[in-house]
């Protein structure tokens, strides 16, 4: 084969595996449909298709050609919209929803993904390019571990303490240890909360992460992705089963309610310490030069 | 325009002297006040906060 084919070839090859590699489906993200699952593995074979062939038109002086990088920078943006377009509809009918710091970190990962198999296949061809078939194939690899790594967040685990804490009622007030949640007004529904809650206490680990977990949409996507593992105990229009985060304004401790439909204490823990810490949620206080003391 | 998040949407009270204004008010017996309360919740998806013994609001969470 001649060596801009192969290079071109195994460029796309390894930047659709990248793409493979990267669109795992788990319980807290879309695509969980097969034709979404389609449209993006179909994004990520033009993304690598464009890649690869980035370095032979270079190499030809066929500078024109790789300016259409450009255009696929603009292409990759509307995938972000289209995701943050479909998953705000659907949040609509969610129970407990995502909330929009949730959808807007997910489009960006389908972004930034996209961008990774650029990436994956312009340097699979290089390589290939520059010394043979097999430098091509250890560059994939190594790319796909570097995806890998690029793709992996914080979690909440990083950033707080996880405790269970009782859920009980001072009259007609609901606390989670010693946070107030709510004022329950029926007995009938008190009787209910204290029978199936789960409560829990996120004690934030330092500054940082105090202002991180007091972010709404962070406390959003702690519920939701609780939720949808655990089910929730309510229907449209019984607020009084909504689960909720409340915080304690004197240490930034984060009071969960939740009313699953399993109670599973042990399994609630693990899965909230592994709720992915919103990038647009993340404050570095501590960073600023005015906490900074030289 | 601020969109009003929570609204009142009635008040059940055991002593009828102690409510008025712009409201419904449900003024009923102490022993009714629950079975009352889990209707309107119901009826209104809504729900109902005590304040004190025998007052009691029915609020819309937005």
């Amino acid at each position: 084969m001649e060596l801009y084919q192969q290079a071109v070839l195994l460029g796309i090859a390894m930047g659709f595996l990248a793409r493979l590699y990267m669109l795992r489906t788990d319980y807290r993200q879309y695509p969980t449909y097969p034709h979404g699952r389609v449209i993006h593995l179909a994004l990520g074979f033009i993304a690598a298709c464009l890649g690869a062939v980035a370095v032979p038109s270079f190499a030809e002086k066929n500078f024109t050609a790789v300016t259409f990088l450009t255009l696929a920078a603009q292409q990759f943006r509307d995938v972000r919209n289209m995701e943050r377009e479909m998953l705000s509809k659907l949040d609509r009918d969610e129970l407990v929803p995502r909330g929009s710091a949730y959808i807007e970190g997910i489009a960006m990962v389908f972004e930034g993904r996209n961008y990774l198999v650029i990436f994956t296949a312009l340097l699979v061809s290089l390589f290939t390019y520059m010394f043979n078939f097999w430098y091509g194939i250890v560059a994939g690899i190594g790319c796909l571990l570097l995806d890998r790594l690029w793709m992996s967040g914080q979690s909440v685990g990083h950033i707080a303490h996880v405790e269970e804490a009782p859920v009980h009622f001072k009259g007609p007030l609901l606390y989670v240890g010693d946070i107030v949640i709510m004022n329950v007004g029926l007995e009938a529904n008190r009787q209910l909360i204290a029978e199936k809650a789960l409560g829990f206490v996120l004690t934030p680990k330092n500054e940082d992460a105090r202002i991180t977990l007091s972010h709404l949409g962070q406390r959003q996507a702690i519920l939701h992705d609780a939720t949808t593992i655990l089910g929730v105990y309510r229907d449209a229009g019984t607020p009084a089963f909504v689960p909720m985060a409340k915080l304690d304004l004197e240490n930034g401790r984060v009071g969960l309610f939740l009313l699953p439909q399993e109670k599973d204490v042990d399994k609630a823990m693990r899965l909230i310490r592994r709720v992915p810490v919103l990038e647009g949620a993340v404050r570095r206080p501590t960073q600023a030069s005015v906490n900074r003391t030289s | 325009m601020a969109s009003l998040e929570k609204t009142i949407l009635a008040v059940i009270t055991t002593q009828r002297e102690r409510v008025g204004g712009g409201v419904p008010i449900f003024y009923v017996k102490p022993e009714e006040v629950q079975r009352i309360g889990a209707h309107l919740e119901a009826i209104l998806d809504a729900m109902v906060h005590e304040l004190q013994e025998g007052l009691y609001i029915v609020v819309k969470h937005a």
